[in-house]
This record gives C-alpha cells, structure tokens and sequence, in this order.
C-alpha cells in the first residue's frame, strides 16, 4: 500500500478511541448533587435510539479513516459528519435519560464527549489549513458553522442539555449579559483603535516619545487583570463623586465603567506597537520611490505606508480582539456584567452547569472573531506572497 | 539641460558633496560613477529636491530648481532606484499609472499611456499586466520600474544603480534597452553607477567623483586617454584601458577598403567585439558587411591596434 500512517491521524484515532470508551454524559439526580458517567455502551441496547449506535458507527468508520492519509476533503467531510453524529446523539442520550429519571435531574457531556469533540475539531481544523481555504470560503464557514449551531439550539434537541435547563431559566439575563460582554469586548476595542491608530503613528514619527510610551504600555500589561480592574475603582469612585455628570454617564468606582477602561488599557499596546511595527516594516526603497515620484507626506502616508501595514495592524486588532473577549468575562468580578456573570455563580453555587453557560459561548465568540479576524488579514495582503 | 553649480552638502559634521559644478547637456545620457561614499548618489537626489544643497544650486534648462515646489518638480522628473522601489500591494498597470494619477491625467489617457508603456517594455504579454511585483522576475521588475519612471514622459530620467540587482546577462539586455529608449525619446538620463564598464557602455559624458568631488567630467574616450587624476586612472583600470578604448568605437568607424577571407563581420558591432572575433579565428583580417548583408570593406588586425593605442 502506498498509503502511509498519518501522525496526526493516529493521535486523533487515540483520543477517539479513549472517548469511545470513557463516560458520554453524566447524571446527576439534580442541579448541584454529584454525577455519574454512562457511556454509549452502557446506554445501549434495545431501548437505545438510532442516533447512539449511529454516532459509535460514525467514531469507528472516522478513526479508520484518519489512521491512513487522506485527501483533506475526505476529512474535511469526515469530520463535519462525525460532528454532526457527536451533536445529535448528544441531545438523544439527554432526552432519553430525562424521560427515565426526575424532573430536577440534570444531563450534562462528560468527558467521552469533550474528547471526541475536541479530536473532531483536530482534524477539522487540520483539514482547512491543509486546504488552504479562501478568505471568502473561511467566512462562509464561520455563517455555516453559526448556522449549524442556531438550528442544533433552535430545533430543541438539545433542551435537555443541563447547559440548556440553566439557559432556560436565564434567558433574558442571557442575552443582556451576552450583550453587555459584546459592549465590553468591542467598544474597549473601538475606542484602542481610535487611541492606539494615531498613537502608533505618532511614535513612528517622533522616535523619541517610543522608548517612554512602550514602555508604559508594556508596563500596564504587566499588571494582573483582577488587580488593574480593582485599583480603578477607587480612582473612578472619587472622581465620580467629584464630577457629577460622569455619574449621570454611569461612571462609577464599580460597574462597567472601570471594566471598560481596564480592557481598553490593555488592548493599546498591541494596537500602538502593530501599527509602528506596520509602518517601520515598509520597505525603505518603496518609501522612496514613492517619495521620488511626487507623493506627497500625506499621499504617501494613505497610498503606501497605511495600505502595506494594514496585515500587520490587522493582526494587533486580531490580538486585541481575542484577549477582550476572554478579559471581558473578569468585569462581573466589579459588577461590570457580562457572561462572567454565569462563570462566577456557578462557581458560588458550585453549578458547573452555570460555569458552561457563560464559558460557552465566551469561546465560540472568542472562536469565530479569530476565523473573522483572518480571513481579513488575508484579504489585506492579497497580492503579497 | 541640468547645469551642478557649486554644490556643496554637509551632514552635520561630514561634508558630502564639496563644490560641485559641471553640466548635462540635454538629450544625453551622463553617467557619474564613483566608489560607495563619494556623493554620487547625493548629487543625483538633488535634482529632484529628495536633499537639498547646502550651498550652490541645481538649474533645470536654466531655472533654478529651488522656485519649483517640490511634489510638482519630482512628478515631471522620472526617479528609478536599485532596488525598483516597486509597490507591493499594487500590480503592474497600477504601479506604472502612479505619477499620470498623481497628475490628475483623464483615464483614458493614463489606460492609453500605460498600455503603450507595457507593449514599449514587452510587459503586455499573458497575466503580467495584472501581476503583483512579487510574481514577477527580476529583469521584470526592473523594466516595470523603468516603465513607472517614464510614464508622464519626463523631460529627465534619474536613475540610482538601476541595473545593480540583476545578473550579468538580464543587465547587458537591460543597457541596451535603455540605450535604444533614450536614442527614442530623448530623453536627458542622469544615471549613477559605481561600475565603470556601465559607465563606458552607456554613458555620452563621464563625471568621476570620489569623497564629494567632482575629479574630471569628459566624454569616455577623454576619460580614458587624459585621466585627470591617478584616481580617475585607477578607477577606469589601466589594465583593460585599450580594450574600453576599442569598446567606444563602431566599426563602421575604421573599415578599411579591400577584401578578406573569412566569416564577415557586421559593421554595427564594436572595434572590441571585431579584435575579439579576429583574434578568435586566427586571421589577420575578416571582411565587413553592412546592415544589407553587402561588402563594405575589411578589417585588419593592424589596423585594430591603432585603434587600441594612445593617440599621438
């Protein structure tokens, strides 16, 4: 045979196995109460629906496949199918365990679904790299991704998922927390690039100002998270109370406002050091062409420099973008909402359940701004190797 | 016509450029060479204002360049670069449409222009026109940056190194190009090299400079016969000087009547290229052609030494 093992392939054909034989859900008689793992084996049987004995068939048939090279299409394919069977029979063992058992009791994945989840995502990721996919063919599949996920959410099949029961019981607090964690995370960003643009410019410029404002940038990042969102509070506090209309705009010593400002501290070094490294990497023989020909300061500025640093301040928003979404979840810590909200009650209610409704969807976010945020760098260098 | 006068320039404490004067008349092609450091390159980038002298001035067809507002200046003046300077993120009909976009031409006229540009520099054929710099080669590359630099049609062409980043047989190809767009066009080229065969080859005046002086402006055959310093001497190579001598004349110029024996030689190739050939089949001397194929006369290997020796 010229088909040689794949490498990768035997790791994901491991992780497969080892969720075949590991707990798929666990049971938990209610919200708090501790669980126990049943596996699709021990699920199976006459009273077993399709979908279980469907998905073991579907793991089988994926680890014999990556074991040998393939085509990436044929992975590609063979890891969306498999993600399917994984996301269909997930809901199946829920319900059925629902109809058996009280109606506190609580179905959540184990860890025989996080492993297969994240070997499929493996070799999905695996095989768009080796496809090279276009930008445009990278966006579509982030809407066909987000489409796939709506329609798993919307058609009920998961409604006995316990992520699901939680949800149900917080909807509206869902979408507004889900909504102020976007406000965070994006307007921090909006107002670091509005900042950092014209900073980054402005230390390519005047070389001098670079050595002090990197290095208080580079500085702030130091400081831990918590810590920079606490040690804003007092300062935000005074000056609310000495300034009344910030308090009329909601600034205040706990809140949104000092969660916004911390995020937006963070995110100007990487917007201010990307846009001098985008400008600086220009190549000086281009500059002076350019220069040679007529353009003038500002022409060469909009037509050149900007234009040939955009991958590289594109990248820094990419950065910047990713981080505020994870950072964002610490601003319930001071009151400032968003889906940390859920990730700090679970933790005090010791509802794992509760930790997933707010770590979820932070990293499908986090997920699909990355996919989002590449697809437009490579948009800005087309034309560059 | 470009006149130098007095030009001097100081960076901080280094002077660069000490009292430069002399003078490119127009429809030429003027070489100033020199070693790394000797100014050369300064004195070039005056012309468009890139440095401005500290004392002394520059004269484009007698007005002196400082009244011309720079942008305004540098956009009628072509300006071509070792390294081609090309832009990366725009395609070839893009980089050479820079300067007529710059100077607001209706697009008609710049898609007109840039069309004949491509077809000018053999650009026009398959995907090239739509080519990004770094698909291209480097012979490509360098003719793009060629074809950028004339596309408003300047008066004048500077050119820094144009030819230093390409091999030996692109760069000849390269020099006989441009020796046929300026026969064309006219146009005054001010090129800077630190390679005196190029030098030789191309250029109609000489100008030698070394630590920001000018040491001697003369036509080639001047500079080879009456060197005005030991540098200029050392610089031309006085190992090869009658070889550059022959290399400077056609052999149009020194047929001879008579017949000979022998392969012909046409009468368009140089004294240099007709020793090589007569040294190569061991004959005194080969018959001449010209451009119709007919006889014209011979040359002799006597007559070629002449040629080759310090006149006088």
């Amino acid at each position: 045979m010229e088909q040689r093992f794949d490498r990768l392939g035997g790791v994901i054909a491991l992780l497969l196995a080892a969720a075949l034989a590991s707990p798929f859900v666990t049971y938990r008689v209610n919200r708090i109460a501790a669980g126990t793992g049943k596996s699709l084996f021990a699920m199976g049987g006459a009273a077993s629906g399709w979908q279980l004995l469907g998905l073991v068939l579907v793991l089988l048939l994926t680890i014999g496949l990556v074991l040998l090279r393939n085509g990436p299409w044929l992975r590609l394919g063979a890891a969306v199918a498999a993600l399917g069977a994984l996301g269909v029979a997930l809901g199946e063992a829920a319900t059925q365990l629902a109809s058996s058992g009280s109606p506190y009791a609580r179905i959540a994945p184990a860890s025989g679904f996080w492993l297969a989840f994240f070997a499929l995502l493996i070799l999905l990721a695996d095989a768009m790299v080796r496809l090279r996919l276009s930008p445009w063919a990278r966006l579509a599949g982030v809407v066909l991704g987000a489409g796939v996920l709506a329609l798993f959410l919307g058609s009920g099949v998961w409604r006995d998922l316990s992520v699901l029961k939680e949800y149900a019981t917080r909807a509206g607090d869902f979408w507004r927390e889900g909504a102020t964690h976007l406000e965070l995370a994006l307007g921090s960003l909006a107002l670091a690039i509005l900042a950092g643009l014209p900073l980054g410019i402005l230390v390519e410029r005047v070389k001098p100002l670079r050595g002090p404002v990197l290095g208080v940038l580079n500085a702030v990042q130091t400081i831990p998270s918590i810590a920079l969102f606490g040690m804003l509070i007092a300062p935000l506090a005074w000056l609310a109370a000495r300034i009344p209309v910030l308090g009329v705009l909601g600034i205040a010593g706990i809140g949104i406002a000092p969660a916004f400002i911390a995020l937006f501290f963070y995110s100007l070094l990487p917007m201010v050091a990307n846009t001098l490294t985008g400008i600086t990497q220009v190549s000086a023989d281009v500059v002076d062409a350019a220069r040679g020909m007529g353009l003038s300061r500002r022409q060469l500025f909009w037509q050149i420099e900007l234009p040939l640093a955009l991958p590289v301040i594109l990248t820094g928003i990419r950065v910047v973008l990713v981080q505020n979404i994870g950072l964002a979840t610490i601003a319930a810590l001071i009151g400032g909402g968003g889906l940390g909200v859920f990730i700090f009650q679970g933790i005090g209610q010791t509802a794992s359940d509760l930790i997933l409704l707010g770590t979820i969807p932070t990293v499908v976010l986090a997920l699909g701004a990355a996919v989002v945020m590449d697809a437009l760098i490579a948009f800005s260098t087309r034309g560059r190797p | 016509m470009i006149e130098f006068d007095g030009l001097s320039k100081r960076f901080g404490v280094i002077d660069v450029l000490k009292d430069v004067t002399f003078t490119v008349p127009a429809h030429s092609l003027t070489a100033i060479v020199g070693t790394s450091g000797s100014g050369k390159s300064t004195l070039l980038r005056m012309v468009n204002r890139l440095v401005e002298p500290s004392a002394g001035m520059v004269r484009i067809d007698g007005r002196n360049i400082a009244t011309i507002p720079p942008l305004e200046l540098r956009r009628h003046i072509g300006y071509v670069i070792q390294n081609h300077g090309l832009f990366p993120h725009r395609t070839v009909v893009e980089n050479i449409a820079t300067v007529p976009q710059l100077l607001n031409w209706p697009r008609p006229r710049i898609a007109a222009r840039v069309e004949e540009l491509l077809a000018l520099f053999q650009l026009d054929t398959g995907d090239l026109p739509n080519r990004y710099p770094h698909a291209l080669s480097g012979g490509q590359q360098q003719r793009v940056g060629v074809a950028r630099a004339l596309a408003a049609a300047p008066n004048i062409l500077l050119m820094d190194e144009p030819f230093g980043a390409l091999d030996p047989i692109i760069r000849a190809k390269a020099q006989e190009d441009l020796k046929a767009i300026q026969a064309r066009f006219g146009t005054t080229i001010v090129l800077v090299t630190h390679d005196v065969e190029e030098a030789l080859y191309l250029g109609q005046q000489i100008a030698v400079m070394d630590q920001g002086r000018l040491l001697q402006h003369a036509p080639p055959a001047e500079l080879l016969i009456q060197p005005a310093t030991p540098f200029v001497e050392a610089l031309i190579g006085a190992a090869d000087k009658s070889f550059h001598l022959l290399s400077l004349t056609l052999l149009s110029a020194a047929v001879e009547p008579g017949t000979a024996e022998g392969p012909p030689l046409s009468a368009a190739v140089s004294l240099r290229e007709a020793l090589a050939a007569l040294l190569w089949s061991r004959r005194t001397a080969l018959p001449v052609i010209n451009a119709q194929g007919e006889p014209i006369g011979r040359i002799s290997l006597a007559r070629l030494l002449r040629y080759a020796a310090r006149p006088g």
